[in-house]
């Protein structure tokens, strides 16, 4: 038999989905998701909890921000206008700046972080090859069962079949 | 069918749209139009490259004319596609799902044709990198005490995190359209634009948070853009533009400018796409009442103005009253017709579900906006208190083209966007689908 990437089982509703993500949840699979749009709690479901992204926006903010205002103090030192006698260093004329780069930075890497932690782009992957996985971005929402090294295919398969799928679908490796 | 199936029907529609395209012909005599007019700009651009801004009406004292108040015109009708995408996606209003898509094309091609009037008005234009921070060998900054050093970063900064929205918001559409296109090309062509996307647990629940609150952030972002840009003005001390109200009015005013715009695109796609399945009264209905809400609240800011003035007396005074019955006073009384005449049927529920009426509501407010940026600009530098210092604006017609160019350019890029793109969130009508279904 061929080697496995997943055993995905299909589901016409996000509903059913769900319930059997609860019913094979903590039975010890490695299991993932595929649906056309987010639903809602599925990831914690599965066992998933990330926050990489909100972390990320919030480190990227506070070093937008901090480095805006130490672009506008460094350039200010370095060059010198004095005008009239007002404050080089005038706090309140830099924060625009900051407050542009904080959103910036909190963008950049909240976007960026996304992006790398879904590890995109990344054209070709295993399920793409996989029957009727074109209709995940339709209105058909799937349940995997990851295969590793311990993975048994007719376990699998049978674990699957009690959650009574439209189908089974074999994805090779 | 069902109400959600209707809507799942028409979400399969929209994917689909890019390679059975409703209305070609249509679309073709559109975009030849738009080309002509983009041809248009590149003369113009052209044309001003070669023999320099003198070609514009503008000269001391009115050094700004048609540049500025333009670019303040553009950039206004953006921030309305980021306010009914991020504003409302926070506050759970799932209407939204079906004009985001647009409205933030809408944003992205009209910042860029914003963003090219300063840089066009730069004398030269060549050298606009200057005003970045970039160890340079003549040793010296830009003066970040000026607000037109703000006004560099504020646009840069709204520029990319406008492009990133957007993108990231489509990027499911993408790979949806890729899943079903049948024709290899297409295939290729979403293909590279999803990513690889595949909708994993994972990926959304990633995608969810990064999408929130980036939207979260935008909604300050356009408060800050647009606040700097009255800076530009509010910080000099030129009556008639030193003014507290400024801020808030120039955010408000180009809300309404951009929901104006977007009114009129949502009334023009609609029908050429035929989308009334998910563009519905109810939308029109929203539309016209955002109109109406920040169409009320820049007429505040005008009343705000008007106190101000009289207020303070003297220069302000009469500058106030030179807008009035100066030779200007045809783009005060324009504005104030314009905006807010109409604007009143939009009261009544029978006029805001008229998809003509709001269109040309929608069209009189554009303009009626255009006409204010014009006089808020002209009206305040043309006569200064010395006799020297007077000397009236007329655009030229190197003026105008730049002027109808920029329209092409926008009109070229948001034709090419609804051919070849998916014009709606499919994926987000899908989802407020089932909810609505399943309680």
């Amino acid at each position: 038999m061929a080697e496995l990437h997943a055993l995905l089982a299909e589901f016409d509703s996000p509903e059913r989905l769900i319930d059997a993500a609860r019913r094979l949840g903590g039975q010890g699979w490695r299991l993932e998701a595929f649906t056309p749009f987010p639903v809602e709690g599925l990831g914690r479901m599965l066992g998933f909890a990330d926050n990489r992204v909100p972390r990320a926006m919030l480190i990227g903010g506070a070093t937008g921000a901090l480095l805006g205002f130490l672009m506008q103090v460094a350039t200010n030192l370095d060059y010198p206008l004095w005008i009239g006698g007002r404050p080089l260093i005038a706090v309140p004329a830099f924060l625009l700046i900051c407050f542009e780069m904080l959103v910036l930075g909190a963008v950049l890497a909240g976007i960026g972080t996304m992006l790398i932690a879904n590890r995109l782009p990344r054209l070709h992957h295993p399920v793409f090859a996989a029957d009727r996985f074109d209709l995940s971005a339709d209105d058909r929402f799937f349940l995997a069962i990851l295969a590793d090294a311990a993975f048994d295919r007719d376990a699998a398969g049978k674990a699957l079949a009690a959650l009574h799928p439209r189908a089974i679908i074999e994805v090779p490796a | 069918m069902t109400h959600a199936e209707q809507q799942e029907a028409a979400a399969r529609r929209i994917v689909a749209m890019p390679a059975r395209f409703p209305a070609p012909r249509m679309w073709w005599a559109m975009f030849l139009v738009a080309l002509g007019l983009l041809a248009l700009f590149l003369v113009s651009v052209a044309v001003l490259f070669v023999r320099g801004p003198g070609v514009w009406g503008n000269n001391i004292p009115v050094a700004w004319g048609f540049p500025i108040s333009n670019y303040i015109w553009w950039l206004g009708i953006g921030h309305a596609g980021t306010l009914i995408s991020a504003m409302l996606l926070l506050v759970g209003q799932q209407w939204r799902n079906s004009l985001n898509r647009f409205a933030e094309a809408m944003t992205l091609f009209a910042v860029m044709c914003a963003g090219l009037y300063p840089i066009l008005h730069l004398g030269r234009p060549w050298r606009f990198y200057w005003i970045a921070p970039y160890p340079s060998t003549m040793g010296v900054w830009p003066q970040f005490k000026s607000p037109l050093t703000w006004d560099f970063f504020a646009v840069l900064t709204y520029l990319i995190v406008s492009v990133l929205f957007w993108y990231i918001g489509i990027l499911p559409d993408l790979a949806a359209a890729r899943d079903r296109a049948k024709a290899r090309r297409w295939q290729i062509f979403f293909g590279l634009g999803a990513l690889g996307w595949r909708g994993s647990a994972q990926h959304w629940h990633r995608w969810q948070q990064s999408y929130r609150l980036t939207a979260a952030i935008a909604v300050p972002l356009v408060v800050s853009v647009h606040s700097e840009i009255s800076l530009l003005m509010a910080a000099g001390p030129v009556p008639g533009w030193v003014s507290t109200v400024f801020p808030p009015y120039f955010v408000l005013g180009a809300a309404f400018s951009g929901f104006a715009v977007v009114s009129m695109l949502t009334v023009w796609l609609r029908a050429m796409l035929r989308l009334e399945t998910l563009v519905t009264q109810r939308h029109l209905d929203m539309l016209g009442i955002l109109l109406l809400a920040t169409g009320l609240m820049t007429a505040y800011g005008y009343l705000a103005e008007l106190f101000t003035a009289a207020w303070a007396g003297g220069r302000e005074a009469e500058t106030m009253w030179d807008r009035f019955v100066g030779p200007y006073a045809w783009s005060y009384w324009g504005a104030v017709i314009l905006n807010f005449a109409p604007l009143q049927a939009l009261w009544w529920k029978r006029v805001r579900v008229a998809p003509v009426a709001l269109f040309l509501i929608g069209l009189s407010v554009t303009i009626g906006m255009w006409l204010e940026r014009y006089m808020l600009l002209v009206s305040s530098l043309y006569r200064d208190w010395l006799e020297s210092s007077v000397g009236l604006f007329h655009p030229s017609f190197w003026d105008w083209s730049l002027f109808a160019g920029t329209l092409g350019l926008f009109l070229t890029c948001f034709l090419l966007f609804i051919r070849f793109l998916p014009v709606i969130s499919a994926f987000e009508v899908r989802e407020a689908a089932l909810e609505d279904a399943h309680g």
